[in-house]
């Protein structure tokens, strides 16, 4: 879905009516338009995003977390890294901030209604994926088995953990969580999310892979996966680069010949399979 | 004008050099900044040109891997040169340019506006065929649906192209071997060929024969539609460089195909990953975003700038660089421009000006580099 085209270089304003701090250096934001009209037009899908402004600061690009329809405010989960998203971390509710969107292709929605979904995230790049997990739990009856594989460096690092506790009581949905290193008392496994893809049962004719996180774990899985007869055409993938314009014009975003901002951020496996793990790309 | 659909005029005309300034003052009655060659630090650049006085009447441009300089040819010919270091591109995509301005309010409100340019139409005077190519390429980079970026679309709609087609090509032009001159095929409102005394013009667009009605241009003789022939033919057959393969896919599929070929390190070894080549290139269209907030933090503009595939921020991810050395920055800039531009916009991104060897401050030439690595495949087919 495109919205109507001028979205793509006019920007709104929007306070922050909710701050969540989740780990030191991660937060969620819960962004509310300050014009009524539209905070109510504002679509998106799930894997899209928005260039979030910080006055005098800049641009950066963060995905929306909330489930498109059933959420009041529009949510990001940022990791405190850069310029802009450290000064972001400083705010509070609020506080106001641009926002420019949303960009990109979501996950493919029509293609997966129906499918048994597998959902692939590592690190703390799961925010793409958190959005469709909402989206698949408050549409529970449109999709088969619902099959949810996190994996951490440690621990410590693991965001949404209630969710995830949450999530694991829902009907037809198995969550496995692991990190590399674990605290005592750490519930899921441990280990890489590579032994979880081994523990897991799917049927390759009626499932569809979900991934985002880091590119060695695209690849470690989508081994695993094939050489349990998926399709490469069932697994997608969300991409991550410099995003500067977000409509395909600054350049940053290349992949090849795919512009991550507009071609993506979504992509279907074999659309992008001869440069993933490539240096340089 | 010259974005408009294909207009057919077959005539030739002859436009005397004792007429250019009557062409100029109809381009500037009719609202036209008009922008023409002219020497600047030694230089041909494209400026303001109120007079045909400005031209470079007289000079070639002697051109080799990594060397420019203008030398007196003692020729009464104002196009005797092949190109400078830059034409079209920063007319119509500004180096650096405002997008939006915000103000903030003592709540802390956002309000805000983007910038739109009050400007006049500008009429590039004397572009040449690698020139128009390039700017048809920007035009798929920037005018394709659904994402239009108002700010070259406000130049371009207007803008009045007077090309010049070759009589003569530097040592680093290769324009044949790529297919974008030296005479020029589509994309401009007149062509002009420069002969004795004046030069042959063909009509482009509605608008071009509007100009040559206006300025009553006579019809250009037998022999000087021959001269003009020579003219290009002369520009064609002078050219040592070719791009292999003819700049076609071949040359995309060649370059994935090698991606782990040792001439990357060859190169990467030479090349000072300064990105003048992306600078001077007529297709380049990266950009960077910055922001400039006001002393008072009340008010912030927002504007970009030409950025490079070259430069360490152009690969920056959340705390890490994609391309964090020489090789990676090279590779990245020779598989997009010859290899992936293919996959984005149906054509090559090179249009054979020579410009990226010309300005290498170490002048490694783009040509040999796809040859180098075309070698191998090139001494198999030989051995078969």
């Amino acid at each position: 879905m495109v919205m109507k085209n001028d979205h793509q270089d006019i920007l709104h304003d929007t306070i922050i009516v909710d701050y969540q701090p989740i780990t030191d250096t991660i937060f969620n934001i819960g962004l509310q338009f300050t014009d009524e009209n539209i905070h109510r037009a504002y679509q998106f899908l799930p894997g899209q995003f928005n260039m979030l402004y910080l006055f005098g600061i800049g641009e950066v690009a963060i995905s929306i977390v909330s489930d498109p329809t059933h959420d009041d405010l529009y949510y990001h989960t940022i990791r405190r890294v850069g310029r802009v998203t450290t000064g972001l971390s400083q705010l509070k509710k609020g506080d106001h901030i641009g926002v420019r969107g949303p960009f990109g292709r979501g996950w493919p929605l029509s293609q997966i209604s129906g499918k048994d979904i597998l959902i692939i995230t590592g690190g703390l790049g799961c925010a793409p994926s958190v959005s469709m997990i909402h989206y698949i739990m408050n549409r529970r009856e449109q999709f088969g088995k619902l099959m949810i594989l996190q994996g951490v460096k440690h621990s410590n690092d693991l965001i949404y953990q209630s969710y995830y506790e949450k999530w694991a009581t829902a009907p037809n949905t198995e969550v496995l969580v692991t990190a590399d290193k674990t605290t005592t008392n750490w519930p899921w496994y441990s280990g890489l999310i590579t032994e979880l893809i081994k523990k897991i049962n799917f049927d390759p004719e009626t499932t569809i892979c979900l991934m985002c996180g880091p590119e060695p774990m695209f690849l470690a899985a989508v081994q695993l996966l094939i050489e349990r007869n998926l399709p490469e055409q069932s697994i997608y993938m969300s991409m991550e680069r410099n995003m500067q314009c977000a409509i395909g014009h600054c350049g940053h975003c290349q992949f090849g010949g795919k512009f991550v901002c507009k071609d993506g951020p979504i992509f279907c496996y074999p659309d992008i399979k001869d440069l993933l793990g490539k240096k340089g790309f | 004008m010259s974005m408009k659909m294909e207009f057919n005029n077959q005539e030739y005309y002859f436009l005397p050099h004792v007429k250019i300034n009557a062409l100029l003052d109809y381009l500037h009655h009719q609202g036209f900044s008009c922008i023409g060659p002219q020497i600047k630090q030694d230089a041909i650049v494209y400026e303001e040109l109120h007079d045909s006085e400005q031209l470079p009447w007289g000079l070639r441009d002697y051109q080799m891997p990594g060397q420019y300089r203008l030398e007196e040819n003692n020729v009464k010919r104002a196009f005797s040169w092949a190109n400078g270091p830059q034409a079209i591109k920063p007319q119509l995509f500004k180096p650096k340019e405002s997008l939006w301005r915000v103000a903030r309010d003592s709540h802390g409100k956002l309000t805000f506006k983007n910038v739109t340019h009050e400007m006049k139409p500008i009429a590039l005077f004397g572009v040449r065929s690698c020139d128009v190519a390039g700017m048809l390429i920007q035009d798929k980079a920037f005018l394709t649906e659904p994402f239009v970026d108002k700010h070259y679309q406000a130049r371009r709609e207007n803008v009045f192209v007077i090309a010049v087609n070759c009589g003569y090509s530097s040592n680093n032009c290769f324009c044949v071997s790529t297919n974008t001159g030296p005479q020029v095929k589509a994309g401009y409102d007149i062509a002009l060929t420069e002969i004795d005394d004046g030069f042959v013009v063909t009509v482009g667009s509605a608008a071009g024969e509007a100009l040559i009605n206006k300025i009553s241009l006579k019809h250009a003789t037998d022999e000087m539609q021959q001269a003009m022939q020579r003219e290009i033919n002369n520009a064609a057959t002078m050219q040592s460089k070719a791009m292999p393969f003819d700049n076609t896919r071949v040359v995309r599929d060649l370059l994935m195909n090698n991606l782990d070929h040792p001439q990357w390190d060859d190169v990467a070894a030479r090349c000072l990953s300064c990105g003048n080549c992306t600078s001077v290139c007529p297709t380049c269209f990266c950009s960077s975003e910055t922001e400039t907030p006001a002393l008072d933090r009340i008010e912030s503009e927002h504007s970009r700038e030409w950025d490079s595939c070259f430069t360490e921020g152009h690969s920056y991810i959340h705390g890490k660089v994609i391309r964090d050395d020489t090789k990676s920055r090279y590779k990245q800039w020779l598989t997009h421009k010859l290899a992936t531009w293919w996959d984005q916009f149906d054509t090559s991104g090179c249009v054979g000006c020579g410009r990226c060897v010309t300005w290498c401050p170490v002048g490694i030439d783009i040509t040999a580099e796809v040859a180098a690595i075309a070698k191998p495949a090139v001494d198999d087919s030989a051995s078969e």
